[in-house]
């Protein structure tokens, strides 16, 4: 997977070498692949291959470690950022992350993930936002949009039976100790590298100890949206972003790092 | 002077325990405030958890890290941590959960209970595993048990846990640290997550979805439970050799018991012995067999409805006749009450 250019020979594109060489398990057209690329860039870039530490969810991306080649533990469906308070408070030199669904982040995991940022926790919060449970086959998810089909809304989602779509990094957002949230997506080629910017920052900001940060990619599941991936993006950029918009939410880091900079 | 709960904490401490995250709840809470107090002034990190489910995923995450730590809590709040502890048995991580036993089923009270003796010995999680686990009966076992605990944690790479009760956790007593000294070189932990830098990386696993690889692994764990069973059985016999009558009890009722068995009522037919396991999980089922050999009957003396007494009956096998003291919901069996009883069925 080495593609170069053809005057000056250069490599243009290759895998990353924390990247596994390995088909994954994900649909086609699923966002995973996509970020878990971004990730292993990311690590490769900023040099912390030998330092990083990845906490698996439950859900779709369980098995990340089968494909981004660093030290992972899973952990119970909804607990990373516990996990991840644990091994970073005992290993503070270290980069830990958790990768989590919103299923794991915003539904069963929602007091985790609530108290690990209002405590600051110096990680790096991946949180893959497809608004739906694609692991068991389609459920509703705290971030399935109103009206959306899944199998536990077979008439769509109503918010008399179901409430609204629950957005993470606005109800984050007032929290003192969060440093960093953003929203992102990855329908199409600027979006993919402004989705990296964004992740790379928010490792950035864990190396420098400036605290908590949280990524959401709005993420495209094909299989349980039942699209094609092309739908997919259509529908994320004319219907997902409406409920979910993108850009950066809080950003108390940049002042953080300028102050630190400059001896405050 | 110290509570059960302190010196469970300073045990810990000495034992090399270096995280401790926890949840509120009596009757644990003197051993949270100490760790709260002490842990951050002598190297180590306290975090109060949101609840009991973060309070043990934090340990495992301090465990995957190789760093010896330890929650506790009460009943209700152990019930809660059973997700936990199933997911660091599968993951073969080594910890140390506290249990400071009260009244149940469900917000039950806060008086000392036996209750939680299937939950401790059967598992109490989901799936098929074991936590070795110790009951201490006084403030100084509570110290002792807990820096033991973190050997054999770190041993055979599972948690451990102290099933102690309201009343071993609350009573002040004296107690000695001097026997037990800080390790200078904790055993050496090559699966620990610490960034993969200069070895394979390593992974922190219970899932295993390949056909045949979870049964495998499966079988391993049975042996570890296998060779732990043999290595790691614990119990205190008094006045077993020559008894005629036996009292099975643990913790709290033990150490009632043994007054009954320095004190014998005089209208009971027999030397009365007491066998008192310490080890619950590995349960000494080969020295309560051995030791029921010539006995009359057994007397077993719990707080709880008849669990302890289930473990009696597999260990001699209906070779002798089983007898049961039960008390519940706070309800403590008095050395007199344990007398009649002897009295009522060998008098």
């Amino acid at each position: 997977m080495e593609e170069t250019d053809v005057q000056t020979g250069k490599a243009l594109y290759s895998r990353p070498k924390c990247l596994l060489d390995v088909p994954t398990h994900y649909c086609a057209g699923c966002g995973h692949g996509t970020v878990h690329r971004l990730i292993a860039e990311i690590i490769d870039e900023l040099g912390i291959r030998d330092q990083t530490i990845g906490v698996a969810p439950v859900g779709c991306a369980v098995v990340a470690y089968d494909y981004i080649d660093i030290d992972w533990t899973e952990a119970a469906h909804g607990r990373p950022p516990a996990v991840a308070t644990g091994l970073k408070r005992v290993r503070p030199d270290r980069i830990v992350f958790t990768y989590q669904g919103d299923g794991d982040l915003a539904s069963i995991g929602m007091a985790e993930t609530i108290h690990a940022a209002n405590r600051g926790e110096n990680i790096t919060v991946v949180f893959i936002n497809n608004a739906v449970y694609g692991m068991t086959q389609g459920q509703m998810a705290p971030t399935t949009l109103i009206g959306q089909i899944t199998s536990t809304t077979p008439r769509g989602r109503s918010p008399e039976n179901d409430g609204n779509p629950i957005k993470v990094c606005e109800l984050l957002s007032p929290l003192e100790r969060v440093r960093l949230l953003a929203r992102v997506t990855l329908t199409s080629p600027s979006r993919v590298r402004e989705a990296k910017r964004m992740l790379k920052k928010a490792f950035t900001y864990q190396i420098e100890g400036i605290g908590f940060s949280l990524v959401e990619v709005l993420s495209p599941c094909p299989t349980y949206w039942r699209m094609k991936p092309v739908e997919c993006a259509a529908f994320i950029e004319e219907t997902m972003v409406k409920t979910f918009p993108l850009g950066v939410i809080k950003d108390a880091g940049a002042e953080l790092s300028a102050g630190r900079e400059a001896g405050e | 002077m110290l509570s059960g709960n302190e010196a469970a904490a300073e045990g810990a401490i000495r034992a090399g325990c270096r995280f401790y995250a926890g949840y509120p709840i009596t009757p644990q809470n003197e051993l949270i405030a100490y760790m709260a107090d002490q842990l951050p002034l002598r190297g180590g990190v306290f975090v109060q958890a949101e609840s009991e489910l973060a309070a043990i995923s934090m340990i495992h995450g301090a465990s995957a890290a190789g760093v010896r730590c330890m929650t506790s809590s009460g009943s209700p709040g152990i019930s809660l941590k059973q997700e936990g502890i199933s997911y660091l048995a599968g993951s073969e991580l080594p910890a140390v959960i506290v249990n400071v036993a009260r009244g149940g089923p469900g917000l039950g009270n806060i008086e000392a209970s036996q209750g939680d003796y299937f939950q401790t010995t059967r598992g109490g999680g989901h799936g098929d595993y074991r936590c070795l686990s110790l009951a201490p009966s006084s403030a100084q076992e509570m110290a002792d048990f807990t820096y033991l605990a973190f050997d054999l944690a770190d041993k055979y790479r599972n948690p451990v846990v102290i099933l102690g009760d309201a009343l071993v956790g609350q009573m002040m007593e004296p107690v000695s640290f001097d026997h037990l000294v800080t390790p200078h070189q904790l055993p050496e932990k090559p699966w620990a997550l610490t960034g993969a830098g200069g070895r394979e990386r390593n992974i922190i696993r219970s899932l295993y979805l390949a056909k045949g690889r979870l049964e495998e692994h499966n079988v391993k764990l049975q042996q570890k439970y296998a060779g732990l069973a043999r290595a790691e059985v614990r119990c205190e016999q008094v006045g077993c050799e020559d008894a005629d009558i036996l009292l099975v009890a643990y913790g709290t009722c033990a150490r009632i018991a043994s007054e009954v068995v320095a004190r014998p009522p005089d209208n009971v037919g027999g030397r009365i012995g007491l066998l008192r396991p310490i080890t619950l999980w590995p349960f000494p089922y080969a020295e309560l067999r051995a030791a029921a050999e010539n006995v009359r009957g057994i007397l077993t003396v719990e707080m709880s409805a008849g669990q302890l007494v289930e473990d009696v009956r597999l260990a001699v096998e209906g070779r002798r006749p089983v007898h049961l003291l039960s008390r519940m919901g706070g309800g403590i069996p008095s050395a007199g009450e344990i007398a009649g009883k002897l009295a009522s069925i060998f008098g």
